[in-house]
Formats: C-alpha cells, structure tokens, sequence
C-alpha cells in the first residue's frame, strides 16, 4: 500500500512542478474548443443538431485526458533514459504494484486535466445538463484515464526510447481520438467507419462523457462502464506482465 | 552469499561476460576489477536481476536471479554506476521514496535519511531539487539513498568516481562500519586501485569477459611481483593478456562492437 502511494505522490508531485506542462497540455484543447466548438458551431445548427460546442465539449475533455494519460504513461521512457528506472526495478516490490502505483499516478494527473478542459469549456459556452450528474461524469473521467495510462505504460515498456515516439503521436493517439465520435455523432456513419469507432475503447469514453453531461448515449451507459473497466483491468495485468519483462 | 557458475551474456554477436565463476562469502568486501568494458557492470546487472544470463547459474544468498527474483531483490541494495536519481524531486523525495520501497519502518527511515545527509554533507540542500545539483553532490546522494536499508549484499558499481578524497573516506568508513558490524556483504568496483588496495579483502579482475586472477591483495601482488595493486592490475591487464590473447585488428574490432552497443 505505502508503495503504491509513494509511487503515486511522485507522479502528482512531478506534475504540479512543471507548470509548463500542465499548461502547455491546455493548449490543444483549448485550441479545438474555438476552432471546432466555435468555428463550425452555425453549420451544425444550420444541419438541425443544436449546439456544436454542447456537443464537442465532452469530446474535448476527453481528448486532454487521452493525451495526459498516455504521455504520463509514457513517461516510462524516460525514466529508462534517465536511469530512474533501474532504481524501480531492483526494489524488492511486485511488480504488479509498480504498476498499479504509476497507473494512479498518472490517471490522477490526467482526470485534473479533464476537470480543467471542463471548467475552461464552462466559459466558452459548454453547460452541462445537471449538476447531480457531475460526480458520475467525474468517475468516468477518471475510467478514461486509468485505462489510456495503463495503455501507455504497457506501449513505453516495450520502447528503447523515444525515437518512436512521432509513430505513437500519429499512428495511435491521434487516431484514437479523431476516430472516436469526439468530433462527430457516432449516428449514421459509412460503415467501415461505425466499425472503426465501435472498436475503438475511446469511443466508449466519450459516449459514457456524453450521457453524463449533455444526455443521450449511442451505446448505452451500462455497456460504455463494461468496456472502460474492464479494459483497463485488462491492460493494467498485461503492463505488468510486460513491465517485469523489461531488461536493462 | 554469492555463488556464480559458468555465467555467460552474449548481445547479439558480442560475448560481453565469457563463462565466469566465482564466489563471495558472507561478510567479504570483495572488489571486482577490470579495464572499461571488461564486464563488470553486465555482470552485476545479471547479479541485481536486471539482465537475463545467457547461459550459466547465479546463485544470491541462496536464490536464483532468474526464478527468485523478489528474494533475490530483498536481499540486496546497490549504488549503480550512473545515475538513477529522480532530478524533479528533491533529495530527500528521492531518499524517502527508497526508503518506502524498501519498506523501511518510518521512523528508522527518516533517521537514517538524517544521518546519511549529514555523512555526505547535503543535509542543508535536503529541500532542494535533485536537478539543481551538481554532479558530485548527485554521486553523494545516490550513494546515501543506496545505504538507506541495510541490505544483506551491497553492490557499489564505481561508487566514488568524481568525488573528491574527504568524501570518499566518509562514505568507505561508513561501509566499513556496515559490513563489521551488521555483516554486509560488500561487491564493488572501482577504477582506484589504492581504493580497492585499502578497503577490499578479496580481488577478482576481469578482462574481455573473463575472469583472469582471484585473490587477496597481498596475493596479487606476490603473484605479479609488484608493489602496489595499481602495478599488478597494470601487469595483468596490459601486458599478458592484451599482448599474447588477441591481435592489435581483434581488439579493436572487439572496442568498435563494444562501443557501439
């Protein structure tokens, strides 16, 4: 137990002291919020939807908890690049609660930056459907996050460094969240796409953001919990499967 | 308390350690030597469980780093050759969260934390970032943060490299102090010879891989005719083997494979 919070307070007090990152993860978000939530909000209404930003407001969220996740799981690489990593190895710990310890860490990290998104998308125009609703959207937040930190741990422990990091960025986050219903309604889509998004874990995230904080889901509150959680039981055993695996 | 049989570790190629055996007996400072690139950091790697054996048998206070690794890990602690530190945390971040892995009771902990700072002079930047330090003062940390449990084996890959002779004699004291009194087991390496000469009650010298002379100090010396450990090392290592073993286009095939890895 001591060592899973030891673990986990080192992840929360890196954060907090780099400001630079905590704030230059807000950017991207903050950016898409105008320029999509904005920017393409008359069309939308124009096509009978209502309002775009209602509807892109839990996909932005969702999109800076993804990115937080994974890059704090990420981080990894560098802890082996800086040679941290080895002191975690050679502990007399399970590597089960190594992992556990990191994944919290980060997914903490990564829910605060979703509540962040949250309350900045509140003073562009996002209203949430009812406040007694928030502490469930906040739980899912944290689902989100436990299940991409769990992903990106078990990615980075199978990286040398981060040469591979540009593949990651393009081939997998950026994929993940475009192709995840955070932009567009999952209702009607070409069929090669509805079967992309309907593998894609995310798009259970963000449905399950949606049902909380604007009402309505595409595949139902119960069936998006399911998925979350028992994908993220599932990565966090095979990160630690992978992470004792690693050699230094 | 370390028993090692026909241990081998090939990278692709390249044979880094060439099928050694040695042992280490409980309470033993033993100082393992050799040239750069001899071994020695691949071998304690396999000792310390971060590196699988290619072939042959490791044995850690009766456990196999291979198949026993949490008892393998609970019976050592080790100051690696290059840094391991946290720089976002402060040193004593970094010490503490050592202390917790090693499930060192809280108070014991934060007294041994107390105690070690002050042995290597850093109690007074105890609040400061690791990142702010310099990189002396980050070897002194390193090696108080691997003496904060008291472990039955303790590894020290090049411990007191860059640092300047005060330092060293506090923290080779302390060792000392560790290994009469709780009988810790001591495995070092080091590039000072009159460091190993002083401390070290056993000797084995590693070359290219393999182990090429065991013993005392005084046995070293007798055997090679020498004064001083430095001489012997040089003898054993720059003349007889380098010169007889491998030609001038080997060896340095053997430091291109060695360096680009």
């Amino acid at each position: 137990m001591n060592v899973i919070y030891i673990l986990w307070l080192r992840q929360i007090k890196r954060y907090l002291r780099s400001k630079a990152r905590m704030i230059g993860s807000l950017g991207q978000p903050i950016l898409f919020l105008v320029a999509f939530g904005l920017g393409f909000g008359p069309i939308y209404q124009k096509a009978g939807e209502g309002s775009y930003i209602q509807f892109i407001g839990p996909g932005i969220i969702g999109m800076a908890i993804i990115f937080t996740a994974i890059f704090s799981g990420i981080e990894i690489i560098w802890d082996r690049q800086f040679g941290f990593l080895k002191e975690t190895l050679v502990a007399p710990v399970s590597r089960t609660n190594i992992m556990i310890g990191r994944t919290l860490g980060g997914a903490t990290v990564a829910a605060f930056q979703g509540v962040i998104v949250f309350l900045i998308s509140m003073i562009i125009g996002f209203r949430p459907l009812h406040v007694a609703y928030l502490p469930l959207a906040f739980i899912i937040m944290i689902l989100i996050s436990l299940l991409f930190t769990a992903f990106g741990t078990a990615i980075a422990t199978q990286l040398q460094d981060m040469q591979a990091f540009p593949l990651i960025m393009n081939f997998l986050i950026m994929p993940i969240f475009f192709l995840s219903g955070a932009l567009f309604p999952l209702e009607g889509l070409p069929r090669p796409l509805e079967l992309i998004t309907n593998f894609n874990p995310l798009s259970y995230g963000i449905d399950a953001l949606r049902a909380t904080l604007i009402g309505g889901s595409h595949f139902g509150l119960g069936l998006d919990f399911l998925v979350l959680s028992g994908l993220s039981i599932i990565l966090l055993f095979i990160g630690s499967k992978l992470f004792s695996r690693i050699q230094i | 308390m370390i028993e090692v049989k026909n241990l081998t570790k090939k990278f692709g190629e390249f044979t880094a350690v060439d099928n050694i055996s040695f042992s280490v007996k409980k309470g033993d400072i033993f100082a393992f030597l050799g040239p750069n690139g001899a071994g020695k950091t691949t071998t304690i790697k396999m000792l310390t469980t971060l590196l699988k054996p290619t072939a042959g048998e490791i044995l850690i206070n009766g456990n196999n780093p291979v198949t026993q690794q949490d008892a393998v890990r609970k019976s050592f602690g080790i100051v690696f050759q290059d840094q391991s530190l946290d720089d976002e945390l402060t040193a004593f971040e970094n010490m503490e969260f050592h202390g917790v892995l090693y499930g060192v009771p809280r108070d014991e902990r934060r007294k041994r934390i107390q105690d070690l700072l002050q042995i290597v002079e850093l109690e007074d930047r105890k609040n400061h970032l690791v990142k702010q330090f310099s990189g002396g003062m980050k070897r002194r940390l390193e090696i108080a943060r691997g003496l904060i449990h008291h472990p039955l084996i303790l590894f020290l890959d090049e411990p007191t490299i860059g640092l300047d002779p005060q330092t060293r004699n506090h923290i080779w004291s302390y060792i000392k102090d560790l290994n009469a009194k709780e009988k810790v087991t001591v495995f070092f390496t080091t590039h000072y010879m009159e460091e190993a000469e002083k401390i070290a009650e056993n000797i084995g010298i590693i070359d290219h891989g393999k182990i090429i002379i065991r013993g005392t100090p005084d046995e070293l010396k007798k055997k090679t005719n020498t004064s001083s450990l430095e001489d012997a090392f040089l003898q054993l290592i720059g003349s007889d083997i380098r010169g007889e073993g491998a030609s001038g286009v080997d060896s340095m095939r053997m430091h291109r494979k060695l360096w680009g890895r």
